[in-house]
C-alpha cells in the first residue's frame, strides 16, 4: 500500500488522539463510580475494571475509526477527505463499535484480572454477551460526541476555505481591472497633463476617481444601472482617449429604455479593455471600439467590438486569458446557462472583433 | 564633444511631449532628433539619423521597445569607423518580469511616470557615458559589443521576450497547405524556418511552404536544443548547418548540408560559433 498523504498535521493527529483517551478515561471513572454505588461492589477494582476496559474499547474503537476511514475514503481527493476528518460514516461504525468493544473488554478485563491478581472466571455466554452489549453503550455516545465535535471542526474549516477562496476571487478581479500598466501608464499622463493643461487634467483625474470607485464595487459583486455601466465604460475609454489620442475613437449606444436595468458591475470592462489590448494597441493606427446595449425577445444584448487586429485562429470562442473567463464566471454564477458570451470575426468589411453577450431582461 | 542627439519612441503622444520638455529642462544641449510612435519607425529613424541615445518605450505597437533594440543590434553597421551604437534607456510603465532583467544586464530604465529626479540621475549616467566614449575609443570596449552583449542576456531572461508563455507542447509533425492540400511535414526534415510578413517560410531540402504562423508563435513549439535561433527572423535545425563564416561586422554567413541556400547569423546569436 502506498502511503496516504496526512490529512492534517502528524502533532494534530497525535493531540487528537490523546485527547480522545483522557476523556475515555474520565468516562471509565463516571462509569466505575456508578457502579460502585451498587450494593456488594468494592470501588477500587471497580475502578481498576472498568478503566482498563474502557481504554482497551477505546483503543480499538478508535484505531478502528481511523483504519476504517482510510480505507472507505482511499480514493477521495485530499480536500474531501479533510472535509470529513476520518469519519467513516455511520455503515463502517456499526462494524467496528461492536468488534471493537469484544475486542476492547475482552483486552481490558484480561489486563485487569492480571493487574488485580485474580483469576480470570469464565462467565456464560448469555452475561458475557450483556456485559459486552452493555459496555458498548458508552462507546456509541462518546463515538457520537467525537464525531459531532469533529463534524462542527470540519465545517467550520470548510466555511473559512470558501471565505479564502471567495476573496482570493475578488483580489484577482480588482487586479485584473486594475492593471497595473494602465494605471501607471495613466498617471504618467496625468502627470504630464497637470503641467501643460491644467482643466484637463482635472477633467482626467475626475474619470480615474469614477473608475476607480466602480473598480472597488465589482470586486464587491454588485448590480449597477445598465447606465451607470455604460458611464464608467466611457470613463475608462476617456481615460484611454488621452492616451492613444487619434489612435482611439469610440462609440457607445444605449437606448433609453434599457438605461435601468441591473447589470453586474463592470462587467464589460474586460472585454473593452481586451478590444483595446489586442485589437487596436498593436495597430500603428489604432482605431474604434464600439460598445452597444438592445434587446432581442426576452434577451439582453451587449456587444463590443473593435476594428483592430481581430481573432487569432486558435483563440476564437474558447475564452483566452483571465478576462474572458472571469466575464464568463461572474454570467455562470448570477444567471447560470441563461447568459452566454461568443467572441467571433466581425461580420463586416472593417474587421476585428465582436464579443457579444446575452442575458436574461 | 558635439551636442548630443537623441531618439525618443513612445506611442502615447502626452508621454513623448513630457519626455522630451523634461529632457529640454534637464539636458538643454540634447537635440532631439526624431520622436516616433511605433516600433518599426524607431528602427528605420536610428538607423537613419544614427542618434547618441535611445529613449525606448517597451511597449509599443508594431515592434515593442525590445524587439526594436534587438533589431537595431542586429542590422547596425558594425565597420570600423561607423558611428557607435546608441546607448539605450527603456521606458516602462510596469514589467514585473523586465524589471530585474534591466537590471542585471546594466541596462538603464526609466519607470512610467518619470520623475524629474530619476530622469537627471540617467542623464547624469549618460553624459558620463558619452564623455568616457569621446576621451578613449581604445579603453572603452565598442559600443555595440557593449549593447550586443546586454541585449543578449536580456533575450534570455525569463519572461522578457515572451512574457508568461505557458510551455508549449513541441511539434513533432507541421501541417502545411498547399491549395486544398495538407502536407504533414515531419519536423526533423526541417531546414530553416524564416520569418515572412506574417508567414513563416518552412524550408526542407525537398521544397519549401509558407505556414500561417509567426516565428513568435512558433519558436515555444520547437526544441530549442535543435532548432537555433540565429537571426530575429531566422531559426535553423542545428546540425542542417555545415559550417559558419564571420565576417568584420560580428555577422556569420551559414551554409547548410545538402542545401545551396546561405543563411546569415545576426552578431546577437555569434555566441553560437564560437570553435570549441
Amino acid at each position: 500500500m502506498t502511503t496516504l498523504p496526512a490529512l492534517q498535521p502528524r502533532s494534530q493527529q497525535l493531540k487528537r488522539f490523546g485527547q480522545h483517551g483522557l476523556h475515555t478515561l474520565g468516562i471509565g471513572i463516571v462509569v466505575a463510580s456508578c457502579l460502585a454505588l451498587l450494593p456488594g461492589r468494592r470501588f477500587v477494582p471497580t475502578l481498576v475494571y472498568s478503566v482498563c476496559i474502557a481504554l482497551g474499547c477505546w483503543l480499538f474503537i478508535d484505531c478502528g475509526r481511523m483504519l476504517a476511514a482510510r480505507w472507505a475514503q482511499r480514493n477521495e481527493p485530499p480536500e474531501v477527505r479533510r472535509a470529513r476528518s476520518e469519519w467513516p460514516g455511520w455503515g463502517w461504525m456499526s462494524a467496528v463499535l461492536p468488534l471493537g468493544t469484544l475486542a476492547g473488554y475482552s483486552l481490558g478485563n484480561e489486563f485487569a484480572n492480571r493487574l488485580l491478581g485474580e483469576a480470570a472466571s469464565p462467565a456464560d455466554l448469555p452475561s458475557f454477551t450483556a456485559i459486552v452489549v452493555l459496555s458498548m453503550i458508552p462507546g456509541i455516545a462518546a463515538t457520537y460526541f467525537f464525531s459531532s465535535r469533529a463534524h462542527l471542526a470540519a465545517s467550520r474549516a470548510q466555511t473559512e476555505h470558501a471565505e479564502r477562496l471567495a476573496a482570493e476571487q475578488r483580489l484577482k478581479l480588482l487586479a485584473s481591472q486594475l492593471e497595473p500598466h494602465m494605471l501607471f501608464n495613466t498617471l504618467a499622463n496625468l502627470r504630464a497633463l497637470i503641467g501643460v493643461d491644467p482643466p484637463r487634467a482635472q477633467a482626467m483625474l475626475d474619470h480615474l476617481i469614477l473608475f476607480l470607485r466602480a473598480t472597488l464595487d465589482a470586486s464587491r459583486a454588485s448590480l449597477h444601472p445598465l447606465a451607470s455601466e455604460f458611464a464608467r465604460l466611457a470613463d475608462y475609454l476617456e481615460l484611454m482617449q488621452v492616451r492613444m489620442g487619434a489612435r482611439l475613437q469610440t462609440r457607445l449606444t444605449l437606448p433609453d429604455e434599457l438605461a435601468t436595468r441591473p447589470v453586474p458591475t463592470l462587467l464589460l470592462q474586460p472585454l473593452v479593455e481586451n478590444a483595446i489590448k489586442h485589437g487596436l494597441e498593436p495597430h500603428v493606427r489604432g482605431g474604434r471600439v464600439e460598445v452597444s446595449a438592445g434587446s432581442e425577445g426576452t434577451q439582453l444584448v451587449l456587444r463590443v467590438r473593435d476594428t483592430g487586429t481581430g481573432l487569432a485562429p486558435a483563440a476564437s470562442d474558447q475564452g483566452t486569458g483571465f478576462g474572458l473567463e472571469q466575464v464568463r464566471e461572474r454570467l455562470a454564477a448570477l444567471y447560470g446557462p441563461a447568459a452566454s458570451l461568443e467572441l467571433a470575426p466581425a461580420p463586416d468589411a472593417e474587421g476585428g472583433t465582436l464579443a457579444t453577450l446575452r442575458m436574461p431582461l | 564633444m558635439i551636442a548630443a542627439t537623441a531618439l525618443i519612441a513612445e506611442d502615447e503622444p502626452l508621454l513623448a511631449a513630457s519626455l522630451q520638455a523634461e529632457l529640454a529642462r534637464l539636458w538643454p544641449a540634447l537635440r532631439i532628433v526624431a520622436s516616433v510612435n511605433h516600433g518599426q519607425a524607431a528602427v528605420e529613424q536610428a538607423l537613419a539619423l544614427q542618434p547618441h541615445l535611445l529613449f525606448l518605450d517597451i511597449r509599443m505597437p508594431g515592434l515593442s521597445g525590445l524587439e526594436a533594440a534587438q533589431a537595431l543590434a542586429e542590422d547596425w553597421p558594425g565597420e570600423p569607423g561607423s558611428a557607435p551604437f546608441p546607448l539605450i534607456v527603456f521606458v516602462t510603465a510596469y514589467d514585473q518580469y523586465a524589471l530585474r532583467a534591466f537590471d542585471h544586464a546594466a541596462v538603464d530604465y526609466l519607470l512610467k511616470p518619470v520623475q524629474s529626479e530619476r530622469l537627471a540621475q540617467t542623464c547624469a549616467r549618460l553624459q558620463a557615458a558619452l564623455r568616457q566614449r569621446d576621451q578613449g575609443p581604445v579603453a572603452a570596449p565598442p559600443a555595440l559589443q557593449v549593447a550586443v552583449e546586454q541585449l543578449r542576456q536580456l533575450l534570455h531572461s525569463p519572461g522578457v521576450s515572451a512574457p508568461a508563455a505557458p510551455p508549449a507542447e513541441r511539434l513533432q509533425v507541421i501541417p502545411a497547405a498547399v491549395g486544398a492540400t495538407v502536407f504533414m511535414v515531419p519536423v526533423d526534415t526541417v531546414l530553416y524556418f524564416e520569418a515572412a510578413d506574417k508567414y513563416v517560410r518552412m524550408v526542407t531540402p525537398e521544397r519549401e511552404h509558407l505556414i500561417r504562423s509567426s516565428l513568435r508563435e512558433l519558436l515555444p513549439q520547437l526544441d530549442p536544443q535543435r532548432f537555433w535561433q540565429i537571426h530575429r527572423g531566422t531559426v535553423v535545425r542545428a546540425d542542417a548547418i555545415a559550417s559558419a563564416l564571420r565576417d568584420e561586422s560580428g555577422k556569420h554567413t551559414l551554409t547548410l548540408a545538402g542545401h545551396p541556400d546561405r543563411l546569415v547569423a545576426s552578431r546577437l546569436y555569434a555566441h553560437r560559433f564560437k570553435a570549441m
